[in-house]
Order: structure tokens, then C-alpha cells, then sequence
């Protein structure tokens, strides 16, 4: 706690969008709205989330070209036929969701009051083939992102809606990966905000920085330095490998809490994914 | 998949901005030749190595190329920074005059030995 309260503190000095200690969800959420309007006032707030290309006329052009003929229509298509086919039992995905899964990406992740854990979508379906006497399946690429990217497509035009409520370990969970976004790690000692809070539309060599503001909107994303579809823990594995800091492991407690944060600070915008990236 | 022109483009509005022209790409190290690079000359391939300094990730440097603008351009060194050792320090643990700074603590966190700091010392005091 003492770490946080002095990162918190020197936040403070920083920036005018300080991190109130203990602030609560919803006042950190205007806090961090008001940082990103204040600094791409030109940015409609449903823009976000186009990453990067929400800031980056250059390069959007070229990108809406993509997203013409997407590269990962093939991964949706695959997702919808893993999503619909039996498991041995006769069951199907469509058991373990509400609506039978179908337009609910916008709920993930929630705190799940019973088991005590944040449960991301890709978590659920992974419980869904466990529940049902199926192998779970590995996190970051292959049959879970073509599942998950199919269900992100059927709930496209939804608006994010994650929700924290007042109870102790939801309100842990969110403290923890809002400290994960805030606190510097690795060896080069960068936090997730150094690039895409307080640095987000500088570039770093010749890469723009995104605003973190609509970063899960379009997850999974197929990435061609990946040559295929990746999931949100994926990218963060990534980013943290970039500082020289060790991973956390696919949907260990540090990262879906991560993800727990950054999604709730962009709700009420609406989902996109599957996206496409460089 | 990279944009080069779009990134160009802004790169050298960024120059223009920064009203230094002279700051593009001077024309080739002299390394040719068999004399042994001076200090500063292997400070600066030490500064411009993506695996060791990298400072052109966030600074503009004469001579670099595809450099990001996180960081100020580093020009005026010795104006900057009358004391050495203060550069020195800066470059050492820029945490300890920006407590936030994205800068990377390249002594503090041993991401570059004494002596390459040193080096690196040298070149940029020559910028
Ligand atoms: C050294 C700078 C740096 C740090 C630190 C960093 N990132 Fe990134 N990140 C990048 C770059 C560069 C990209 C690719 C360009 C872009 O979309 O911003 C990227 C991309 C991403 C994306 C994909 C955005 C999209 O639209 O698809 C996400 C999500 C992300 N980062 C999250 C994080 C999180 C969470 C952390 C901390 C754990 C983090 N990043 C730390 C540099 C960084
Ligand atoms: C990830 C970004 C980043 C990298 C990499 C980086 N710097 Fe910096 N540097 C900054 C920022 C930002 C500042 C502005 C002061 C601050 O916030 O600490 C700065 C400030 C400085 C200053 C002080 C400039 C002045 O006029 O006050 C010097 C000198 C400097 N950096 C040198 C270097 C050198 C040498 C390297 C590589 C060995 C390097 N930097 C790598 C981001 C970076």
C-alpha cells in the first residue's frame, strides 16, 4: 500500500489528471475521460475505439482499406463453427451463456461474487468445455481467440458495460489492476500508462502510442507481426516483454485483473473487435 | 505493414518544428577507416543500438534516424548542461529529477555498464 500511495503521489505532481488514493471506480473513470479529451480534443469520444488510428490520420486510411477486406473474417468463421459444434456430452457453448451467448461480449469481464475472481470471456469459455468434460483449451491464439472473436462479432455495437461493485474483492481485484496499469516495471521501469496514458500520441521510434482509452474494444485482434489472431493477454505479455519485465501468464489473477481495469475505464463505448493491427 | 510515408511525414514536421534542419541524417559515420573510434564516436553507436542506450526510441539526435519525440531533442548539450556530472546523472537515474520519467534508469537498473554510460557521456556532450 505504501507503494502505492507514493506512486500515486508523484502521479500526482505529474498531472493534472492525478490519481486520487482510494478514488473510487467511477471517479477514476471521469478522471481518466477528462485526461484523453483534454488531450485529443479533436477525438470524438466513440472514436477510441479505433486505437490508435483515432489519433493517426496517416495511417487510418490504409487501415479502413484493410478492414474492407478484414484478415480475420476466416478466424470468425472457424470461431462460429467451434462455437456451434457439440461437445461429446451434446451440449454446446451456447449452454454455459446467457442469451446463448450471443451479443454478451460487453459484460466481460465481471467480478463473480461467489467463486471470488474476475471471469474474462475467455476464461467462461474455458470453463464451458471443463463443465463439460472437454480439454480446456490454450489462451492466447488458435480455437480460443477464433471462439472469443466470434463472439465478439455477435456483439458488436454493444456498449461496454463493466460493472464493480461495492464488494471487497471486486473492488481488490480493480485496486490490483489499476496498480498493475500505474506501476513501473521491468527493467526499463515503464508503466502501461508511461505509453498509452501519458505518452499516448507520442511515438516511441516509429511507433504512435495509443490511448489506453478503447484499448479492449476490438480484442482479439489479428496482428500481422503475429500473422494470425491474438488475444488481450497476449498483447499484454507483449508490452510487458517490451520493458523487459516478465510476463504474468494468460489469465493468471495479475492480468484479468489488468484487464478488469482497463476494460471498465473504457465503458459505454461500444465493441469492435475483432480488430486488425500492424 | 509499416507506413513509412505517413511516418516520415510526420517525422520531419516534427524537424521542421524543432526549426533544426541540420538535425537530419548527417552523411555516414567515417568509421571506414581503421583508426579506433574516439570515445564519443562509440558512445554514440552505444546511444543508437536498439539493444543498449536506444535513446533514439524518445530522442532526437543528429544523425538518427526514425527517432520518436517522447523525449526533448538533444541538442545544446553543453549549454543544457554546464556540469557534466549532471548529465551524467541524468542519464544515470532520470527517476531521480522526474520522479515519473518514462526515461529509463539506464545505471540505476543496470541496463548499461559505468563505462558505456561514460561514453555516452562524452557523445552527447558533443551534440
Ligand atoms: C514502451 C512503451 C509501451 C509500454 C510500457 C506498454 N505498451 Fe502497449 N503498446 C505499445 C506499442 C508501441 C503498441 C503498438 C501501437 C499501439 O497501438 O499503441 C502497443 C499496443 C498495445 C495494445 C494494443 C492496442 C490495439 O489497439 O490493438 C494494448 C491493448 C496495449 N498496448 C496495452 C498495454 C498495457 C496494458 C501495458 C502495460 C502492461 C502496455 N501496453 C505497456 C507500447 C507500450
Ligand atoms: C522511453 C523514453 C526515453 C529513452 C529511451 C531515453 N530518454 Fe532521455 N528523456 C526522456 C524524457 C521524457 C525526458 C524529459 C525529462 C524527463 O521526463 O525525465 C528525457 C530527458 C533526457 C535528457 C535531459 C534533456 C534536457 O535538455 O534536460 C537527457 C540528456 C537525456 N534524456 C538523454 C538520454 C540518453 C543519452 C538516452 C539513451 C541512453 C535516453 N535519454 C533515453 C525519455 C527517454
Amino acid at each position: 500500500m505504501k507503494k502505492l500511495l507514493v506512486i500515486a503521489a508523484t502521479l500526482g505532481l505529474m498531472s493534472a489528471a492525478s490519481l486520487a488514493v482510494q478514488a473510487s471506480p467511477q471517479q477514476d473513470l471521469k478522471e481518466f475521460r477528462a485526461y484523453f479529451a483534454d488531450r485529443f480534443p479533436d477525438v470524438p469520444f466513440n472514436d477510441y475505439v479505433n486505437g490508435v488510428y483515432s489519433i493517426d490520420q496517416a495511417s487510418r486510411e490504409q487501415w479502413e482499406a484493410i478492414e474492407e477486406f478484414p484478415p480475420y473474417e476466416l478466424n470468425i468463421d472457424k470461431g462460429k463453427k467451434l462455437f456451434n459444434t457439440p461437445f461429446k456430452n451434446g451440449k454446446t457453448y451456447a449452454s454455459c451463456f446467457r442469451n446463448d451467448g450471443i451479443g454478451i461480449k460487453q459484460d466481460y469481464p465481471y467480478f463473480d461474487t461467489a467463486s471470488g475472481k474476475v471471469v474474462t470471456l475467455e476464461g467462461a469459455i474455458n470453463d464451458c468445455r471443463t463443465k463439460n468434460g472437454e480439454k480446456p483449451l490454450k489462451w492466447k491464439k488458435g480455437a480460443m481467440a477464433d471462439i472469443s472473436a466470434y463472439m465478439a462479432y455477435t456483439s458488436r455495437g454493444n456498449k461496454i458495460n463493466v460493472k464493480v461493485p461495492g464488494d471487497e474483492g471486486a473492488q481488490a481485484a480493480y485496486q490490483r489492476g489499476k496498480n498493475h496499469f500505474y506501476a513501473k516495471r521491468g527493467q526499463l521501469n515503464m508503466s502501461c500508462a508511461d505509453c498509452h496514458q501519458w505518452n499516448a500520441g507520442n511515438r516511441v521510434r516509429a511507433d504512435l502510442l495509443s490511448p489506453a482509452l478503447g484499448h479492449t474494444s476490438h480484442f482479439p485482434v489479428y496482428r500481422s507481426k503475429w500473422g494470425g489472431l491474438g488475444t488481450l493477454h497476449r498483447r499484454y505479455g507483449g508490452c510487458n516483454k517490451q520493458v523487459r519485465s516478465k510476463p504474468y501468464k494468460a489469465q493468471s489473477d495479475e492480468y484479468k485483473s489488468l484487464e478488469y481495469f482497463h476494460t471498465y475505464m473504457s465503458n459505454g463505448l461500444v465493441l469492435n473487435g475483432p480488430g486488425a493491427r500492424k | 505493414m509499416r507506413k513509412y510515408p505517413g511516418i516520415l511525414k510526420t517525422a520531419s514536421s516534427v524537424l521542421a518544428l524543432a526549426g533544426s534542419l541540420v538535425l537530419l541524417p548527417a552523411p555516414g559515420l567515417a568509421l571506414a577507416e581503421e583508426a579506433k573510434p574516439s570515445v564519443a564516436e562509440q558512445g554514440k553507436s552505444i546511444a543508437f543500438n536498439r539493444k543498449q542506450g536506444n535513446c533514439l526510441a524518445c530522442h532526437q539526435i543528429a544523425g538518427g534516424k526514425l527517432e520518436g519525440n517522447i523525449g526533448p531533442p538533444l541538442v545544446a548539450m553543453k549549454a543544457r548542461f554546464p556540469d557534466k556530472a549532471k548529465l551524467r546523472a541524468q542519464i544515470w537515474d532520470s527517476t531521480k529529477a522526474n520522479s515519473n520519467s518514462i526515461m529509463p534508469p539506464f545505471g540505476r537498473h543496470q541496463i548499461l555498464s559505468e563505462s558505456d554510460i561514460d561514453k555516452i557521456v562524452e557523445f552527447i556532450y558533443t551534440l
